[in-house]
């Protein structure tokens, strides 16, 4: 018995492990995509994509990997949220589609380059988006009778927020990667608009959660009423300290540029460190509220898991292949360490 | 007009997959190439070779990121669109997928990176390595999704409970009766496409570019691999036509457009318009009991045809008996050519015969349309099943407003068919700027002899800004 429920808890974490390692990842590179409308020149966009071309594309593997995830650990599951979430899904899909090919086509181009910027900024921004419209899905929930994939419950005015919040959340960790991959004038906008974007990001948590504990009476239980409450009240105390923490050290980056002093290489990517680190907790927040579902009130983990047999094929997979694949993308991280060049390297 | 929900997931899954599979076809093929002409590099030093690696790098790139993005839909359109399919084969297919995005898809995208932008970061050796490394991933996801595939076809090694599929032995599931044949079959099929492609531009460029050497030697390799690979296919090809006979007799009658329930000394159709309703075909040409040789190996031999099944449990004849003569007209093609090129090369007069070079260079997208052609066969004739003989199609497609799959229909070919103008815009592009010059690469070099050092090196002399 015990066995058999750790497995499901064991394909839930990874899912969560999953999802928050796309989100960070994917989310300073849609960031950067989102942010790119408020850089001005040639030069700017170029270096925007140089600091991310070469990334992208496993960042965005992870989504894949946790869509196969609940494909193959959580069947009903993925049919259930898939089939419900059809629009904002297939809208995702076309925005990570024109971005995408957007790093291509863009330094290829000559006079369709206009173009590829549109497709990139737009493009990121809708896929941004309409994930933060499913998380919004996922954190209100949906009437029990409404499953049924012709409902419309995904559009809300909380759902249109959360989306907004997402885009902010992504831009703001865009603005972190860039503090710590740039120099000059890039840098010192992005430590800019970090700061307000920090502030736009705080707030929405904040009102997320008030919305959540008002509307959802078992999750206001467990946060204020439960045994785990002392725990749990750590997470907005965290973050609120990792918040402080940001806003300074971004301040700093811009002060010391003024100023003409040299900046530390821990200042400058400490930012993308603290922004990683208020997801996380903002992650366990949302994953404290939801447990044991995947669809709130509906569909729980254990209901959706896949039989034994599948789930322990996949076991020595997971076990052997994701700490090699954690170790290669660090070393592929590591390899392209250091300020982004504005010249052409590579192929 | 009454709009059909089922009827618009099933066409748009078929548009995106068709779309999707053009691109891997080519990199399969194409990483691999580059692999080899990088490995001949380092062994021989020989710069053409670095050459042809650099010049087919930046097709690849582009090919790739289009299978990367349009490939990403597909591992979500199954719950999508077809949620009751996924909810009861989940625990079947979701871990082969699993275990093509933890052995491939990652290894892809890791090592990616470094192949196309890590020259001037890693040593030549490092380099090979990631080039290696991302064409083994490519081989490698096609091993999972064939094998996903396979079983839809040839479902092994599962029990049902309550309506739902649970593996009971995983290694019937994955090397099920069919996926040993489809998967050399596609894998073969993959280099040859690439194989072509690269065969065509290098005849055009031997007539139009000033890269004679490259293209020399492009054109030389690609024919020799034709040369071994067209007719090793053919032999795959008629292996897997058997299997088919085997384990799916119905698709078979389609392909070879057999009505009657048995027929003994069947012909070879080489043309005919099947028709179902009136259940046989018009304006048939063939080649008397070649049918029953081949597939029997006895010229009266007994075939089974479609009537021995009902109705509603024979797919599109029409589109599997075209669709197979497409496919294989094409090969015999490519045989033709390959035997051709060896002819001309004996001859020692293969780079000077302008017919056979601009006849090569008209043969790019062969190997993509033979492809196409060959999935319309194998898909479309396991129709009305989705997994053969257990799941039809029709009854598992989520329950969707048909305008909410027809607005995301109208979305995927806008974009892709705006993407494709672009691809070819770009590739064109691509192919006519050519190579980059062999000073341009010997310099480049210095980067690739000596990794970190050069970089700093790099960063001091700061190269003059070279636009594309």
């Amino acid at each position: 018995m015990e066995l058999q429920m750790g497995l499901p808890l064991f394909y839930f974490l990874l899912l969560g492990f999953a999802i928050l390692m796309y989100v960070l990842l994917d989310g300073f590179d849609l960031g950067i995509g989102i942010l790119y409308p408020w850089f001005n020149t040639d030069a700017e966009h170029d270096h925007l994509m140089r600091s991310i071309s070469h990334v992208w594309d496993g960042n965005e593997t992870w989504l894949v990997f946790g869509g196969v995830i609940l494909f193959g650990a959580f069947p009903l599951a993925y049919a259930s949220i898939a089939s419900l979430l059809y629009l904002p899904i297939m809208l995702m899909l076309i925005g990570l589609i024109f971005r995408g090919v957007a790093f291509e086509y863009r330094f290829k181009s000559h006079t369709s380059k206009v173009w590829w910027n549109r497709a990139f900024a737009i493009g990121s921004s809708l896929a941004a988006f309409c994930q933060g419209l499913m998380l919004g899905v996922l954190v209100q929930g949906v009437d029990a009778d409404s499953v049924a994939s012709s409902s419309l419950q995904w559009l809300t005015p909380f759902s249109l927020f959360t989306g907004l919040a997402v885009m902010a959340g992504y831009a703001l960790l865009g603005c972190t990667y860039l503090t710590m991959k740039s120099r000059g004038d890039i840098q010192q906008k992005a430590a800019r608009y970090g700061q307000r974007l920090l502030l736009f990001v705080m707030l929405a948590m904040l009102l997320v959660s008030l919305f959540t504990l008002y509307q959802q009476p078992e999750i206001r239980e467990r946060w204020f009423g439960g045994a785990h409450s002392l725990i749990l009240m750590l997470l907005p105390l965290m973050a609120i300290l990792a918040a402080r923490l940001l806003y300074r050290d971004l301040g700093r980056v811009q002060r010391q540029f003024a100023a003409e002093a040299h900046i530390s290489i821990r200042h400058e990517s400490r930012p993308f460190w603290l922004a990683a680190s208020l997801f996380l907790l903002a992650f366990a927040g949302l994953v404290a509220g939801l447990f044991p579902y995947l669809l709130p009130h509906q569909i729980s983990f254990y209901a959706a898991a896949a039989p034994d047999s599948s789930l322990s094929f996949m076991l020595p997979g997971i076990l052997i292949f994701l700490p090699l694949i954690l170790a290669y993308t660090l070393w592929g991280y590591h390899i392209f360490r250091g300020k982004v060049e504005d010249y052409e390297e590579g192929y | 007009m009454e709009l059909d929900a089922a009827l618009l997931s099933r066409l748009q899954f078929a548009f995106t997959v068709s779309f999707h599979i053009i691109f891997p076809s080519i990199t399969i093929g194409l990483a691999t190439l580059i692999a080899i002409w990088e490995g001949l590099w380092l062994k021989t030093g020989n710069p053409v070779y670095l050459q042809l690696a650099k010049f087919w790098i930046k097709p690849f790139a582009i090919t790739f990121g289009m299978g990367v993005v349009s490939g990403i839909v597909l591992s979500y359109e199954f719950g999508t669109n077809f949620s009751e399919f996924s909810r009861i084969t989940g625990a079947v297919l979701g871990p082969l997928m699993a275990y093509e995005v933890l052995t491939a898809f990652f290894l892809e995208a890791g090592f990616l990176g470094i192949m196309l932008f890590g020259w001037q970061r890693v040593g030549p050796k490092l380099h090979f390595m990631a080039t290696v490394v991302v064409a083994v991933g490519t081989w490698i996801s096609a091993f999972w999704i064939i094998a996903a595939n396979s079983w839809m076809h040839t479902p092994a090694g599962h029990i049902i409970v309550d309506g739902v599929f649970q593996v009971d032995s995983w290694w019937q599931v994955i090397f099920n009766p069919s996926m040993p044949y489809r998967f050399t079959h596609m894998l073969l099929a993959a280099f040859i496409t690439g194989t072509f492609v690269v065969l065509a531009t290098s005849a055009w460029q031997l007539r139009h570019s000033e890269h004679k050497n490259m293209a020399r030697k492009g054109l030389s390799m690609t024919l020799w691999l034709a040369l071994i690979l067209t007719p090793l296919q053919a032999y795959v090809g008629d292996l897997h036509g058997l299997n088919v006979k085997e384990h799916q007799p119905v698709k078979l009658a389609a392909m070879e457009g057999i009505w009657a329930e048995r027929e003994a000394g069947a012909p070879l159709l080489l043309f005919a318009i099947p028709d179902r309703a009136a259940e046989k075909n018009h304006f048939e040409i063939g080649i008397p009991k070649l049918a029953s040789l081949i597939l029997t190996h006895d010229p009266d031999g007994e075939l089974m045809g479609l009537k021995a099944v009902p109705a509603d449990e024979r797919p599109n004849v029409a589109v599997v008996f075209f669709s197979f003569r497409v496919m294989v007209g094409i090969g015999v093609l490519m045989i033709l050519v390959a035997f051709t090129g060896a002819f001309l090369r004996w001859r020692g007069s293969l780079y000077q015969s302008r017919w056979f070079l601009t006849a090569c260079s008209y043969l790019a997208p062969s190997g993509i349309i033979a492809v196409l052609a060959g999935w319309y066969v194998v898909e479309v004739g396991r129709q009305p099943w989705l997994v053969y003989g257990l799941v039809r199609t029709i009854d598992v497609v989520s329950p969707l407003p048909a305008e909410r799959v027809l607005f995301s229909l109208t979305l995927f070919v806008l974009t892709y068919s705006l993407l494709f103008g672009v691809y070819l815009y770009f590739m064109r592009k691509l192919i006519r700027k050519g190579p980059p010059p062999l000073e341009k690469l010997s310099q480049q070099l210095i980067g690739v002899k000596a990794s970190g050092y050069a970089v700093a090196l790099a960063k001091k002399i700061k190269p003059e800004q070279e636009q594309h």
